[in-house]
């Protein structure tokens, strides 16, 4: 009864409409597809906020453009999925390889997100604007809306507590995850890469991370030693002074303990982050450092003077 | 490293003369005994695990260079070098500890005396800091060669360099390996040292190893391309007195020539000796290339 209703609306919307009104739209006016005046008529609940969206210059066939060509209303009830990748082929195409994208098309999980569940439909709005879903500081909202468990341990984190700020640094799930082409977070490829994440932020702990043997380990591609998460935790990560800090005094041990069974007080004074140039932090790694810089120049200064000399007085003798 | 390279071959085999050299000359060159099997063997257990251990372990020194990931894939990957570099650690290891207590046993046990000090002693000595000003002059014009006892000053050098990198490499490599053991009485930041140690002794062991001993022993003009008396333990008369006048005249003196004297080195192990150590040669300078490569760029 209401399709009907409606459909005699649209029709004699189109004809009232007629070409002015076709010409008026900003884009392409093709004189045969529905215009968006057409589609209001009947659809003006559910796409409250279209106009004032990001795509509010578009046309509704330019998304749902099965109906471009439909000439007899009502249209069917089924319409084709929007193909966002028609514009954005970019984005979608990252979106392709991504665990989303996985889930949703290949194993076909329902609850697998495709664009809409993150960006909104009709409402969409870039992530600049305060009230897109992706806007920086409601993103561990629109990712918590599936991923809750998540959503609550981030929540305790010092990176949610940064975000609350507004601190512009502080991460979200996209800084580590990324966007689009976020990968499952248990494959080795991507554990090695979140370091680099952890990087952009705390660059001089990555420095020294990877003088370790935990850091040079995992620079050439193994990943059975210690990266950041594994002993800072991922989600709700913790500083050291909080002592439920997974890295505080008093959990070290058991920390540590996780990989090295038997470690005891005297194994947790190992320092993860060293820096031989900081005295304070250990005054022995300091001199050692110096003594082989020292040690190093002067042997293979004196020994590469030796051989020179030794190389152009037995040419000169003949190579007796 | 087959026996058959680094047996001396019995007694009895006579000296192979070449018939142009039987011509003009009707004496043979003269060998002279330099370096005992256990000396050669323990020069080869030593160049194949310096080889080994330098190959696996300079992926993770140079963990960001660009061949860091290819060359620990020949070993099978991260796992499998760090396999290998232990192996080759507790050999070398065992070689050297082997070696301090046959020489120990020889010093206290037999009373060889000379082994610590004295002419043939590897102890750098007082003579050893002469020699080196000597050979300094020489290098200049301002004098004549230096009259070398049985090891020279660089040799002695080179000796006490492994003993030392051994120890320090060992323990802090140990230290690596066991670390909840070695927490039982070390403190942790001890393992932020040995870290750092066992990668710096490690690069001045192997550019040393690499060019200063490589230079020294092969590679120098009169060398080139290499000193076989390590792989076939004989040296011809004319090198020991040339190369080691004092040695030679001591040995003049003492009437001692002819006990030292050996057969010529047979053909096998100066093959032997050829393979080995032209492998060793340029697995080393290969890998040397590969650090220039890394530190350049």
């Amino acid at each position: 009864m209401w399709t009907r209703l409606c459909c005699s609306c649209a029709a004699v919307a189109w004809l009232l409409a007629g070409a002015a009104a076709a010409a008026q739209s900003s884009s392409k006016p093709p004189s045969k597809s529905p215009s968006n005046d057409d589609c209001l008529a009947c659809h003006e609940e559910t796409v409250k906020g279209f106009a004032a969206s990001t795509h509010g210059p578009l046309q509704c066939v330019d998304c749902h453009a099965d109906l471009a060509s439909v000439k007899e209303f009502p249209h069917a009830e089924k319409l084709s999925k929007v193909a966002c990748g028609s514009c954005h082929d970019a984005v979608a195409g990252k979106y392709h390889d991504s665990i989303h994208a996985w889930a949703a098309e290949k194993a076909g999980l329902v609850g697998a997100p495709r664009c809409a569940d993150c960006h909104g439909k009709h409402d969409i709005r870039p992530r600049t604007d305060v009230s897109s879903r992706v806007y920086r500081d409601r993103i561990p909202e629109t990712c918590g809306g599936c991923h809750a468990g998540i959503r609550d341990q981030y929540a305790t984190s010092v990176h949610a507590a940064a975000l609350k700020r507004h601190d512009a640094r502080a991460p979200v799930c996209i800084d580590c995850h990324t966007t689009h082409a976020i990968q499952r977070a248990d494959t080795d490829a991507w554990r090695l890469s979140v370091t680099a994440e952890c990087g952009t932020c705390h660059a001089g702990v990555v420095d020294s991370f990877r003088r370790t043997f935990h850091g040079k380990v995992t620079a050439l591609g193994f990943t059975r030693v210690a990266a950041c998460a594994d002993c800072h935790g991922a989600h709700g990560i913790l500083p050291a002074s909080n002592p439920a800090s997974m890295v505080s005094k008093a959990r070290l041990v058991e920390t540590c303990g996780r990989c090295h069974p038997g470690a005891n007080d005297r194994f947790v004074q190992y320092d993860p982050h060293p820096n031989p140039g900081d005295y304070r932090r250990s005054a022995v790694l300091w001199w050692a450092n110096r003594f082989y810089w020292v040690l190093i120049p002067g042997c293979f200064g004196f020994f590469g003077l030796h051989s020179a000399l030794w190389y152009w007085r037995s040419r000169r003798e003949g190579a007796r | 490293m087959t026996p058959a390279v680094l047996e001396p071959p019995a007694l009895e085999e006579q000296p192979r003369v070449e018939p142009h050299e039987a011509s003009t000359r009707p004496e043979p060159p003269r060998y002279l005994a330099r370096f005992d099997a256990e000396a050669r063997v323990l020069h080869v257990v030593i160049m194949v695990t310096f080889l080994g251990l330098s190959a696996t372990g300079l992926p993770l020194l140079f963990s960001d260079a660009a061949w860091g990931r290819a060359l620990a894939a020949l070993f099978g990957g991260f796992h499998g070098a760090g396999l290998v570099h232990r192996a080759m650690g507790a050999t070398l290891l065992a070689a050297v500890a082997w070696h301090v207590g046959r020489v120990s046993w020889r010093a206290f046990a037999r009373g060889e005396r000379g082994i610590f000090w004295g002419p043939t002693s590897m102890v750098p000595q007082p003579r050893d800091v002469g020699d080196l000003f000597r050979q300094m002059r020489w290098f200049l014009g301002l004098g004549p060669r230096p009259r070398f006892e049985h090891f020279t000053y660089w040799e002695k050098f080179d000796y006490m360099a492994v003993l030392w990198g051994t120890a320090i490499m060992g323990a802090a490599g140990l230290i690596l390996w066991f670390p909840v053991a070695a927490s039982r009485v070390l403190p942790g930041w001890l393992f932020n040292v040995a870290l750092f140690v066992h990668g710096a002794e490690a690069t001045l062991a192997i550019v040393f190893i690499f060019v200063v001993h490589f230079f020294n022993g092969h590679l120098r003009p009169g060398k080139f391309p290499m000193d076989l008396v390590i792989f076939t333990g004989r040296i011809p008369e004319d090198a020991l007195r040339h190369e080691r006048t004092a040695e030679y005249e001591r040995l003049c003196a003492a009437g001692a020539i002819d006990a030292l004297t050996v057969p010529p080195p047979s053909e096998s192990s100066i093959v032997g000796g050829r393979v080995i150590g032209a492998g060793g040669l340029a697995i080393g300078l290969a890998l040397f290339a590969l650090i220039v490569y890394a530190v350049v760029r």
